[in-house]
């Protein structure tokens, strides 16, 4: 008996109507809108990611980065609007495992019995052909390909450790070589960097940057910080009040673009090579937000 | 001890060993110990029903846990399946004590099917248990990467397109499947010991699932040999030993985790020491 398998294995995926992508885009968002009860989470987002795009989802705490990403993944149905992936195949996957998934994801936050008889290097193993029938027996291309992944995001010290145990960040990075080994077309990185320190964040923000540009994945990375993003960041896609702007860093991270998302004045600052989103100045009892994550409160 | 009818008791014993061990490996790491403690329940009262009307037990067994798991399933399609199953369990034990009280005439042989018969276990028993659990052990080896996957990321495998309710109810089903075939060797009160005890003390012990396995196979086969042993030797119910030796299972293993999780936490003090010497104090351990 094969498991049940949905949509999205290497064929294009359209939730909704609509045509697939066109021309050079991975994955198009057209007028999406999500409602939960009478609350719009979600309201006419639109947005498209080319291959290799390193892309940035920014918005603060509940402004709908989790439901954006889940709805790309074909986890929450949009109350309208349309998802479209390209086909994986097109996309010159060299060195790709055969049938694994187009996209990867790793979750802001998992559940992990701490007694789970599973090591670090096994979760990773999982990410090559987790969801394919039968026991999978251990080869030596297999064990080495794992050992290279934890390497990268500098998880050998803990790769035999029992995954349950391992903190928070330290568990971040393992379901990121779980996703990277399945060498994705599109991943999906929920928070990455909230529960790593600044070196580790930085580290992960670097070698993500550096398989977007070798390997040509691309990547939509949501935080509400967007100050570490920026370095590497293609695009960006500002969330705040469910709606979004997309564009080069340079088009939307500017006082009158995110006045506007906002509906009300804010301003971009730069300090000492930082950008802050500050709320208006008719609101001074307002703290100051690195990435106006909080301004609109 | 090893001759004649007892024969068939080994043969049947050492196959439900076997499943008991692998499938519990599965039910605990998926925290399904509830619905593994309901569907014998369930089966208990299609077994007593059985014997009311007069057709063979095992079908009984079959069809009753069998639609206890779809049940438990069904109901529980949406978040947790504690509720569901604490209903289904009520459900059916009320049925079984109906067809219980309809049925007066067979005393032992509802004390067997709650307790476990393993001494009278017929030569027409070992041919329906050997199909069951070649059915069993053929559906856990397919399953076992995405079950693995979806018990223990759930979300990542949801999103590569592994349905979780699918594997959720896929499971259940061979569930009820090791159950029709355990309930009349170890009884519908003790699968669960079986079930549980030697999978949740192996997990204690390695952190590799594939030895995990092993080591619940083991210690499931050792519990149901010496069990049966014992209860040969000294005349006293199989279920007994089977409950009592599966707990000290567990209480070994947490005793060994506890124990290697404290020294390697003395161990890991001085290593935190000598980096806090060694490093700058940005990069110093919490
Ligand atoms: N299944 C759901 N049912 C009802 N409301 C929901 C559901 N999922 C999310 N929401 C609401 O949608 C809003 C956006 O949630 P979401 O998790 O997408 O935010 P987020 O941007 O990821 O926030 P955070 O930075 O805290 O992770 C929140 O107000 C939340 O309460
Ligand atoms: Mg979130």
């Amino acid at each position: 008996m094969v498991p049940p398998l949905r949509s999205s294995e290497d064929a294009p995926g359209t939730y909704g109507e609509g045509a697939p992508p066109t021309g050079a885009d991975l994955l198009r968002l057209d007028d999406v809108n999500v409602r939960f009860g009478d609350r719009q989470v979600l309201r006419d987002v639109a947005f498209a990611i080319e291959p290799g795009q390193f892309v940035g989802l920014i918005g603060s705490n509940g402004a709908g980065k989790t439901t954006l990403l889940r709805v790309i993944l074909g986890l929450q149905r949009p109350t309208s609007g349309a998802v479209h992936l390209a086909a994986g195949h097109e996309l010159g996957g060299a060195g790709r495992p055969r049938r694994a998934p187009l996209v990867g994801y790793v979750p802001q936050k998992v559940m992990l019995d701490p007694d789970l008889p599973l090591r670090a290097r096994d979760v990773v193993a999982l990410g090559i052909d987790g969801r394919r029938p039968g026991i999978g027996l251990p080869s030596r291309s297999r064990l080495a390909l794992v050992d290279r992944l934890l390497e990268q995001v500098s998880a050998t010290r803990f790769a035999d450790s029992r995954v349950g145990e391992l903190s928070g960040g330290e568990q971040q990075r393992v379901l990121i070589a779980h996703a990277l080994i399945g060498r994705p077309r599109l991943l999906l990185l929920d928070e990455p960097l909230a529960n790593l320190d600044l070196n580790a964040g930085q580290d992960v923000v670097n070698l993500l940057a550096r398989l977007a540009h070798e390997q040509q994945i691309a990547i939509l990375l949501s935080a509400h910080e967007m100050n570490p993003l920026l370095p590497v960041m293609d695009r960006v896609v500002y969330l705040a009040g469910g709606r979004a702007v997309s564009g080069r860093t340079d088009e939307v991270i500017r006082t009158d673009v995110l006045s506007g998302l906002y509906g009300r004045p804010v301003e971009v600052l730069e300090v000492q090579g930082r950008v802050l989103v500050v709320a208006g100045l008719e609101t001074p009892d307002l703290p100051v937000v690195s990435a106006g994550a909080r301004a609109t409160r | 001890m090893f001759t004649g009818f007892m024969v068939n008791t080994w043969i049947v014993a050492s196959i439900v060993a076997l499943i008991a061990g692998v499938v519990g490996s599965f039910v605990v790491m998926r925290g399904t110990a509830f619905a593994a403690h309901a569907i014998p329940q369930g089966a208990f009262a299609g077994a007593a029903l059985a014997g009311l009307i007069g057709v063979d037990t095992i079908l009984g067994l079959g069809v009753f846990s069998v639609i206890a798991a779809l049940g438990i399933g069904w109901l529980g399609r949406r978040g947790r399946h504690d509720v569901a199953v604490a209903l289904s369990l009520v459900v059916l034990l009320a049925l079984g004590s109906l067809f219980l009280s309809w049925n007066t005439d067979y005393e032992p042989e509802i004390f067997s099917l709650l307790f476990g018969e393993v001494l009278g276990i017929s030569s027409d028993q070992v041919a329906p248990t050997v199909v069951l659990a070649v059915v069993t052990i053929a559906l856990m080896v397919v399953l076992f990467r995405p079950l693995l996957f979806s018990s223990v990321l759930p979300e990542v495998a949801e999103a590569t397109g592994l349905s979780t309710r699918a594997m959720d109810l896929i499971f259940l089903i061979v569930l009820a499947l090791a159950t029709s075939m355990t309930l009349p060797v170890v009884g519908a009160l003790l699968i669960f010991s079986l079930m549980i005890g030697p999978p949740a003390a192996a997990r204690s012990v390695t952190a590799n699932p594939m030895t995990a396995l092993g080591i619940s196979v083991v210690l499931s086969l050792v519990t149901v040999w010496v069990s049966i042993a014992l209860a040969y030797q000294w005349n006293l119910p199989v279920g007994f030993f089977v409950g009592t030796i599966s707990a000290l299972w567990y209480a070994v293993g947490r005793a060994w985790l506890a124990w290697t999780r404290r020294r390697r936490r003395v161990a890991g003090d001085d290593v935190a020491e000598v980096t806090v010497q060694a490093a700058p104090l940005g990069r110093c351990r919490r």
